[in-house]
C-alpha cells in the first residue's frame, strides 16, 4: 500500500507492505537508523519517536497508522545545526554510554518535558518508566532531563 | 518480530467499520490504539487476515457528562482520560486508573475501548469500570446494545461482543465527591498488576484474581452489613482462584488481595 | 593545567545524540548491499532427540535464499566430549539452541520462512535442578559419562572448623541473570573476491572473535577480518564470537552472498549466554569476639547446556573467596555441571560478585549469630593497610587496600548512626514499613585472565596523533579517556588525537575489553607507546633545535619541543619533528604486560520493606569505589552508576527462571524484570583513591566494581530490615513473595 506522512518536516510517500511497522518504515525504508529496536514486547522504548509531538513506541505502530501524521525522530530533533536542549543536556550530564537506548530516551524526554516542563527527579524517573537503559543506571539521564528543563540537576 | 501478513483497512465511520466486520467476520480484528493487538500479532499469537483501523473515527473520542453519567467515547486514549477534567471530577477512579496503565508511550496510544474489549484479567481499566458499575454500549448490524460491566467480562480475553459488533461508548455513573481507591501491586512500575484493587464507594473490584476482573462480593456484602473495613477486607479473596506463577503463588495473591483491599477501602474512606 | 582528573565531556557523544550510533543493524556497507537476512530456528524444547527435520515448506516460502541444517554443515568438528554444535544435529540441549538457519532476501520474509521449518522432536528428560544434574542419572552427553565439566576438588579438612567457637553454614543461591545489553547480538559476513572473509561483529573483542571464527571455519586467521561497529553494550556476554557468527560466516560462503543477522530480544534472552548461576555453600567459623578464623566455600556452578564459562567463573569465585578479610584457613571446592539451560558465561563481574555475595552474606550471618554489629565484625577481620601486598589463603596477590577507611567513609556518608536510630524507632513503633541497612565491603580482581594489551601511537605529518588501542570500548567512554591520557602526555590538543579500535586489519594483535582491564592495560600500553614516541622525537627535536638530546624537553602545556630552561631559544612543533623524520614513521607499537590489580570499596544500601506485602524499595545506596587515580571523573562515575544499577537489580529484581521442564518463564522483556528508572534512587558516590604499583598509570579497573558491592549490600539490607522479626536469610532476588514467605516462616518458627 502507498502511505504518506511527514517525517522530520518532510513529506514522504512510500509503497510498503500492510504489515510494516513504523520502526521498520523509518529504519529500512527511509534509512533513518537512529531509532533502534531493543525488544519485541513494547517494553524497552529504544524505538520511541514523536507522533504528532507525543512519544510513541514505533515498534507498536503500523506505518499505515501514521498516514497523514507527523513523525519526528532523533535525526529531526535539532534545527539549523543546533542541538535540541535535551540532546546537549544528555551529553553535558553524561546521560548516555553505549548510546543504543539514547535516541528513544531523548525522544521520550522531549515528550515528557512538553507535558511536565518542570518535573522533579522522581517525576522524571516515573515518566521514563517505558525506556530501559542497561548502562547508565538512569542517574545521569535524570540529571540530563533536569538540566534540559532549566532546573538544578541536584543528585 | 514481524506480524504474519494481513490486509490493512481503515474505517472512517462506525458504519464503515461495521460493514468491514460483517464482511470479514472472525478473520478481522479491530485496531483501536493497537497496544494489545499489535504486541500479540508481533509474537504471532494473533494472526488476523484483516485489520480494521478505527483511528479515523474521531466521533468516538470524547468525554462528556450527561444524564447523570460520564459518557466516554470508546476511542478515547488513556492519556486523555487521565487528564480530562470532567472525568477527574465525576469518575476519578477511571481517570486515575487510565494514568497507571503501561507507560507514557502506551498511554499516548491505548484506548479505553481497546482495553475493555481485550478484557485482560490483569488490566487496570476493566476493574475500574467493573467497580464503577459502568454500562458498555455497542453497535452491531442489529443496532445498539447496552451491556452492564458485570456482564461484560465473562472470562480471560472473552466478552459478549460479537465478531461484527463494535464497542462505542462507556457510561460511568457520575459520582462527584465519592470516595475511591486504587491499589496496583507490581514489582516494577511498568509491570502489569500482580494483584490490584479498585474501589468506588462500597464497590470493590479485583485485578488478576481470576480469569476476568471480579467483584469482591463477600467484602461488599460484609460492608453493607456494617462490618469494619478491616473485617470486610479479610474476605476479599473469597471465591477467587488466581493463577500460580513463579513470582506470585495463588496463596500470595490471595494475601495481597486482602491487604490491598484494606488499603483501597481506607483511601476511599479518607 | 593537566586535563588528567578533570571532568571532560565525551568525544563519543556528538554522533550518538544526533544521528545515532552505527550499530550492527545500521550498517550500510557496500559489501553488504543485497545481503541475505538470517534467522536461526531454535529449539522450543529443553532436551530432545531430533527425529527429523523437514525444510521443504520453508524452501518454498517467498524470498528464501537457503535453509541450512546440521546435515549441510561441512566444517571441522571439535574433538571434545562436550562439544557444542553450530546447529544441533541429533539432540537439542536447551530452549534456544540453534537447529536451522534460514536466509531470505528481505527482513520481513524471515519469520514466515522460519515457520516453515518443521522439526520433529522426541522429548528427553530435562535436567534443570543442580542436584539432579550432579547425580548424573540423566546425562546431557551420555558418552562423557558425567554432567560435571569442570571441578577443583580441593582437599577439605574435616577439622578446619574444630577450634571455632561459632560455626555457621548456609547455602546461598546466586541466581541466573540475563546480561541483556540493549543492543542484542548481531553479525554481518561477506566474503570478498580475494577469498577473505569480513565479519562485522557486535563484540567486545574483535581479535578473539577473529580467532574463534577462523578456528570454527578451519581457515587461517589471516583470511578473516573482524570489524566492530558501534556496540550497544556487552557486559561480558559479547566476549569474542558466539557460535552463530561461525555458522553465518559459513553460510555466507555456501550461499555465495553476504549474510546479516540481528537477533530479536526474545531470542537474545534465551540464547545469549546468561551469567552468575551459582549455588554456594558458605561455612564461616570463629570466635565470639568477632574474629573469623576459618571459611569454606563450596561452589556448584550451573554451566548451562554447554561448557562456555564453566571453568572460568568458579575459578574466579574460589580465588576471591575470602574477600577483604584476613582469614587464616580458607577452603574452596568447585564443581561445574551441565543442565538443559542456556549456557553460562561472563556477566559484569564474572565470578567475583558471586564470591563477594557469599562472604558478605556469611559475615552478616556470623555477626547476627554472635550478636555483634556487622560493621564491627568487618573491622575486626579486614586485611590491614600495612599487610599489603597481601597473599590470601587462596593465592590471590592483593596489591593495595584501605578496606576499613572505605567502610568508614561509606558509613559516615550514609549517616549510619542516624539510620540505626531510625530503624530502632520504627521497630519500637511497630511500623509496618521496616527500615534495613545493608553493608558490603568488597575487593575484586581486574585485568586478570590473558596477559597484556596492545597500543600503538603514531605522530602524523600534520602533527596530529593516531592511537590504535587493543581495547574495545562499547559504551564506557574509553576513547575520551585515552585521548585525555595522550593529550596530557604529548601536549597535543584532544581534538587532534584520533583513537582507533576494533578492526583486526588495523590492529592485528589485541585482547579487547573484559574484566575491567582496558584502562590499566590498554591505557598503560598507549602510555608506554607514547613514551617511546617521545624518546624517538627527542633525537629529532634535538637535531632541529641544535641542542643535545639531554637538553631538549617536551613542553606539554604548549605542545612543543624546546631547549630546557631556554624556551625563548625557539620551539619546534610535533609536525616539524615528524617532518624531520622524513620517510621513517614516528610511531611505537607496544604490548604492555601488566599484572592484575585489586580495586575495592564499601557499599551501604538502605531499603524499606513493606512487611504486609513483602515489597522492597531501595531508598539509598552509598558507594565508595576505590580504583586508584581517576582520569575522567565523569565517566568514572558513570561506570559506577551502571554497575550499581545492575548489582541492585540482581539483589531485588532480576532472575532468569525455568520451569521443571526447562522452559524459560522469563524469556522476553515483558517477563524479565530488567530494572527501570522508577525502581532506583539517585546514587550517592563517595570518592577515595589508593593507587596500585602494578601498571604505569597506578589505576585499577572500575567497570565491574560497583556491581560487585551493591548486590550483597542490598540483599543484606533487606534481611537486616527483617532481622527483628527472626529472618536470617532470603535468597535473591528478594521478590515480594519471597520476603512475605520468609516473614511467614519466621513467624511460624517463633510461634
Amino acid at each position: 500500500m502507498k502511505i504518506t506522512m511527514e517525517v522530520n518536516g518532510e513529506s514522504r510517500t512510500e509503497d510498503v507492505e500492510d504489515r510494516t511497522l513504523l520502526v521498520h518504515f523509518l529504519r529500512d525504508t527511509l534509512g533513518l537508523t537512529a531509532t533502534n529496536i531493543g525488544c519485541d514486547t513494547t517494553s524497552c522504548g529504544a524505538c520511541t519517536v514523536l507522533l504528532d509531538g507525543e512519544s510513541v513506541k514505533s515498534c507498536t505502530v503500523l506505518a499505515a497508522q501514521a498516514e497523514g501524521h507527523r513523525v519526528t525522530t532523533l535525526e529531526g530533533l535539532g534545527g539549523n545545526g543546533e542541538l535540541h536542549p535535551v540532546q546537549s543536556a544528555f551529553r553535558e550530564e553524561h546521560g548516555l554510554q553505549c548510546g543504543f537506548c539514547t535516541p528513544g530516551m531523548i525522544m521520550a524526554s522531549v515528550s515528557l518535558l512538553k507535558e511536565n516542563p518542570k518535573p522533579n527527579r522522581q517525576e522524571v524517573r516515573e515518566a521514563l518508566e517505558g525506556n530501559l537503559c542497561r548502562c547508565t543506571g538512569y542517574h545521569n539521564i535524570v540529571s540530563a532531563v533536569m538540566a534540559a528543563s532549566g532546573q538544578e540537576v541536584a543528585g | 518480530m514481524i506480524p504474519v501478513g494481513f490486509s490493512y483497512r481503515r474505517a472512517s465511520t462506525v458504519d464503515e467499520a461495521l460493514v468491514l466486520l460483517t464482511e470479514h467476520g472472525d478473520d478481522a480484528k479491530l485496531l483501536a490504539g493497537g497496544h494489545s493487538l499489535l504486541p500479540l500479532m508481533k509474537l504471532r499469537l494473533a494472526t488476523p487476515e484483516v485489520v480494521v483501523d478505527l483511528a479515523p473515527l474521531d466521533e468516538l473520542r470524547y468525554v462528556r457528562a450527561e444524564d447523570g453519567a460520564v459518557r466516554i467515547g470508546a476511542l478515547t486514549r488513556y492519556r486523555d482520560l487521565h487528564t480530562d477534567p470532567v472525568l477527574r471530577e465525576h469518575a476519578p477512579l477511571v481517570a486515575h486508573a487510565a494514568g497507571v496503565i503501561g507507560d507514557p508511550q502506551v498511554r499516548h496510544r491505548g484506548t479505553i475501548g481497546g482495553s475493555l474489549a481485550h478484557a485482560d484479567p490483569a488490566g487496570d481499566l476493566p476493574a475500574a469500570i467493573l467497580a464503577s458499575d459502568a454500562v458498555l454500549v455497542t453497535r452491531g448490524p442489529d443496532g445498539e446494545r447496552e451491556i452492564p460491566a458485570a456482564e461484560f467480562f465473562v472470562g480471560p480475553f472473552t466478552t459478549p461482543l460479537e465478531p461484527d459488533e463494535l464497542l462505542t461508548e462507556i457510561r460511568v455513573p457520575a459520582r462527584a465527591g465519592i470516595g475511591w481507591g486504587f491499589e496496583k501491586f507490581t514489582r516494577r512500575a511498568i509491570d502489569w498488576a500482580i494483584v490490584g484493587v479498585a474501589v468506588v464507594g462500597d464497590s470493590v473490584a479485583l485485578i488478576n484474581m481470576g480469569g476476568s476482573p471480579l467483584r469482591a462480593h463477600a467484602t461488599e456484602e460484609a460492608l453493607s452489613q456494617g462490618a469494619s473495613r478491616a473485617e470486610a477486607a479479610e474476605l476479599a479473596a473469597q471465591d477467587t482462584s488466581p493463577a500460580e506463577e513463579p513470582h506470585a503463588s495463588a496463596e500470595y495473591r490471595k494475601h495481597l488481595a486482602r491487604v490491598l483491599t484494606a488499603r483501597a477501602l481506607a483511601s476511599a474512606a479518607a | 593545567m593537566s586535563v588528567m582528573g578533570t571532568r571532560v565531556v565525551r568525544i563519543e557523544d556528538q554522533k550518538l545524540i544526533t544521528s545515532g550510533g552505527d550499530y550492527l543493524d545500521d550498517l550500510r556497507e557496500p559489501a553488504l548491499a543485497g545481503a541475505a537476512h538470517a534467522m536461526f530456528v531454535r529449539s522450543p524444547i529443553a532436551h530432545a532427540r531430533i527425529a527429523g527435520i523437514d525444510t521443504s515448506a520453508a524452501r518454498e516460502s517467498p524470498g528464501v535464499v537457503a535453509v541450512y541444517t546440521a546435515a549441510d554443515l561441512d566444517l571441522p568438528r571439535p574433538d571434545n566430549p562436550f562439544a557444542e554444535p553450530l546447529l544441533a544435529r541429533d539432540v537439542v540441549r536447551y530452549v534456544g539452541e540453534p537447529v536451522a538457519l534460514v536466509l531470505t532476501e528481505e527482513r520481513y520474509q524471515l519469520a514466515d520462512a522460519a515457520e516453515g521449518v518443521d522439526i520433529d522432536y522426541d522429548p528427553l528428560d530435562a535436567v534443570i535442578d543442580l542436584d539432579v544434574a550432579l547425580a548424573g542419572d540423566t546425562l546431557l552427553f551420555p558418552d562423557a559419562g558425567t554432567n560435571v565439566v569442570d571441578a577443583s576438588e580441593g582437599e577439605l579438612n574435616p577439622d578446619a572448623f574444630a577450634d571455632c567457637e561459632v560455626v555457621i553454614s548456609r547455602t546461598i543461591v546466586n541466581q541466573r541473570v540475563a546480561p541483556a545489553p540493549l543492543e542484542g547480538r548481531g553479525a554481518a559476513c561477506a566474503w570478498g573476491e580475494d577469498g577473505r572473509l569480513t565479519v562485522w561483529l557486535s563484540t567486545q573483542n574483535a581479535q578473539l572473535g577473529r580467532g574463534a571464527i577462523a578456528g570454527g571455519l578451519g581457515v587461517d586467521a589471516a583470511l578473516v577480518r573482524v570489524i566492530t561497529p558501534d556496540v550497544g553494550g556487552g557486559f561480558g556476554a559479547k566476549i569474542g564470537a558466539d557460535p552463530e557468527s561461525i555458522t553465518l560466516s559459513w553460510a555466507a560462503k555456501k550461499a555465495g552472498k553476504a549474510v546479516r543477522w540481528t537477533e530479536t530480544r526474545s531470542e537474545n534472552l534465551v540464547s545469549m549466554t546468561h551469567g552468575r548461576a551459582q549455588r554456594n555453600t558458605a561455612t564461616i567459623g570463629g570466635r565470639r569476639d568477632g574474629t573469623v578464623t576459618a571459611f569454606r566455600l563450596e561452589v556448584v556452578q550451573d554451566a548451562g547446556a554447554y561448557p562456555r564459562g564453566a571453568a572460568l567463573l568458579p575459578s574466579l569465585t574460589a580465588l576471591m573467596a575470602s574477600g577483604v578479610y584476613h582469614i587464616p584457613v580458607v577452603e574452596t571446592k568447585t564443581r561445574s555441571v551441565l543442565t538443559n539451560t542456556t549456557p553460562i558465561a561472563a556477566y559484569r563481574g564474572a565470578g567475583r560478585p558471586e564470591a563477594t555475595a557469599a562472604i558478605e552474606r556469611a559475615v552478616d550471618l556470623f555477626a547476627a549469630e554472635i550478636g555483634l554489629p556487622p560493621e564491627e565484625v568487618r573491622r575486626t577481620n579486614f586485611i590491614r593497610p600495612e599487610e599489603f601486598p597481601f597473599t590470601t589463603a587462596t593465592g590471590a596477590s592483593y596489591d593495595t587496600g584501605e578496606y576499613e577507611q572505605a567502610l568508614d567513609k561509606a558509613l559516615a556518608a550514609a549517616g549510619y548512626a542516624e539510620l540505626r536510630a531510625e530503624q530502632a524507632k520504627r521497630r519500637a513503633d511497630g511500623d509496618p514499613v521496616a527500615l534495613g541497612i545493608g553493608l558490603a565491603s568488597y575487593v575484586e580482581i581486574t585485568g586478570g585472565g590473558p596477559s597484556g594489551e596492545s597500543g600503538r601511537v603514531t605522530i602524523n605529518r600534520d602533527g596530529s596523533v593516531t592511537a590504535h588501542t587493543g581495547s574495545s570500548p562499547h559504551g564506557q567512554g574509553l576513547a575520551t579517556t585515552l585521548v585525555m591520557l595522550l593529550s596530557d602526555q604529548l601536549g597535543v590538543p584532544m581534538d587532534r588525537i584520533d583513537v582507533r579500535h576494533g578492526d583486526t586489519d588495523e590492529i592485528p594483535n589485541a585482547i579487547g575489553t573484559f574484566g575491567s582491564r582496558s584502562l590499566q592495560l590498554g591505557g598503560s600500553a598507549l602510555r608506554q607507546a607514547a613514551d617511546q614516541v617521545i624518546e624517538q622525537a627527542r633525537e629529532l627535536a634535538a637535531d632541529l633545535l641544535e641542542a643535545a638530546e639531554s637538553d631538549v624537553e617536551l613542553d606539554t602545556a604548549r605542545g612543543v619541543w624546546q631547549v630546557r630552561g631556554a624556551p625563548s631559544a625557539g620551539a619546534v612543533s610535533w609536525a616539524q619533528v615528524r617532518e624531520r623524520a622524513g620517510d621513517t614513521e614516528l610511531t611505537a607499537d607496544i604490548w604492555f604486560d601488566g599484572t592484575p590489580t585489586f580495586p575495592f570499596g564499601a557499599h551501604v544500601a538502605v531499603v524499606e520493606v513493606d512487611t504486609e506485602t513483602g515489597k522492597v524499595s531501595l531508598r539509598r545506596i552509598i558507594a565508595v569505589d576505590d580504583a586508584g587515580p581517576v582520569v575522567n571523573p565523569l565517566t568514572f562515575r558513570g561506570q559506577r552508576h551502571g554497575g550499581l544499577a545492575q548489582g541492585v537489580a540482581q539483589a531485588m529484581l532480576e532472575v532468569m527462571n525455568y520451569d521443571e521442564d526447562g522452559n524459560p518463564t522469563t524469556g522476553n522483556l515483558a517477563d524479565y524484570s530488567f530494572v527501570g528508572a522508577p525502581e532506583l534512587p539517585d546514587f550517592e558516590l563517595v570518592e577515595m583513591s589508593t593507587p596500585t604499583t602494578r601498571n604505569l598509570l597506578g589505576v585499577k579497573g572500575i567497570g565491574e566494581a560497583a556491581t560487585i558491592g551493591s548486590t550483597p549490600a542490598t540483599q543484606n539490607a533487606v534481611i537486616d530490615a527483617l532481622a527483628h522479626l527472626g529472618v536470617r536469610h532470603i535468597d535473591m532476588p528478594t521478590t515480594p513473595m519471597r520476603v512475605w514467605q520468609a516473614l511467614d516462616e519466621a513467624r511460624r518458627q517463633s510461634a
